[in-house]
């Protein structure tokens, strides 16, 4: 039961990659293209943690771990871009 | 592995990869940024935490000793998330892009 209910999982969280990847390319201005690059990151961490749960393997969950971090800085710093026009004053 | 966790597990899971569906949903779908901020921040969060206490459990489980790094990672999303919003937030307002709202009501002073 739990490896039906894990690729159902996948196929979700997929079709939930696809419906950020399309609002990345139609964004109409900078901060919907910036949340969708958020929003990109927190879903691959969500299929990383599923490929881990298929393999049965606890490997994946460091590179989770930089994904988020990473993640965050990236977000941060284009934000900050965006309100300051500088990201180090 | 008993059938009352694995019922657990799968229903954790099952919740997770729907509530991040359901947050890329109203990204895509509604019409503003101020909107549109709400999908991601707070249904993608509570979906993703949801897997990785799941994937918590499991391994917890499965492998001898308490697997920590699944709580470290959600601990990291649940903090960043909501800082990462606000950011964005401030920034569409220095954008000042459209928004649904009506504007607030201007001082009738001058």
């Amino acid at each position: 039961m739990l490896n039906t209910v894990l690729v159902i999982a996948v196929a979700l969280v997929s079709l939930a990659l696809l419906l950020t990847l399309w609002r990345l390319f139609r964004g109409p201005s900078l901060p919907d293209r910036i949340l969708a690059l958020d929003t990109l990151y927190v879903n691959a961490i969500a299929l990383l943690v599923l490929f881990g749960l298929l393999q049965k393997q606890s490997v994946y969950f460091e590179a989770a771990l930089l994904i988020a971090m990473l993640g965050f800085v990236g977000t941060v710093a284009l934000a900050k871009y965006l309100t300051r026009g500088d990201i180090i004053e | 592995m008993n059938p009352a966790t694995e019922l657990l597990l799968s229903a954790l899971i099952l919740l997770g990869a729907v509530f991040t569906l359901i947050g890329s949903i109203g990204l895509a779908r509604l019409r503003d940024f101020y909107t549109r901020l709400h999908g991601p921040t707070k249904a993608s969060t509570l979906g993703v935490g949801s897997l990785l206490i799941a994937s918590a459990l499991y391994f917890s489980l499965t492998e001898p000793g308490i697997s920590l790094h699944e709580v470290l990672v959600t601990l990291f999303l649940f903090i960043t998330a909501p800082v990462s919003a606000h950011l964005l937030a401030k920034a569409a307002l220095h954008l000042k892009l459209h928004s649904l709202a009506r504007r607030p009501e201007q001082n009738n002073e001058d």
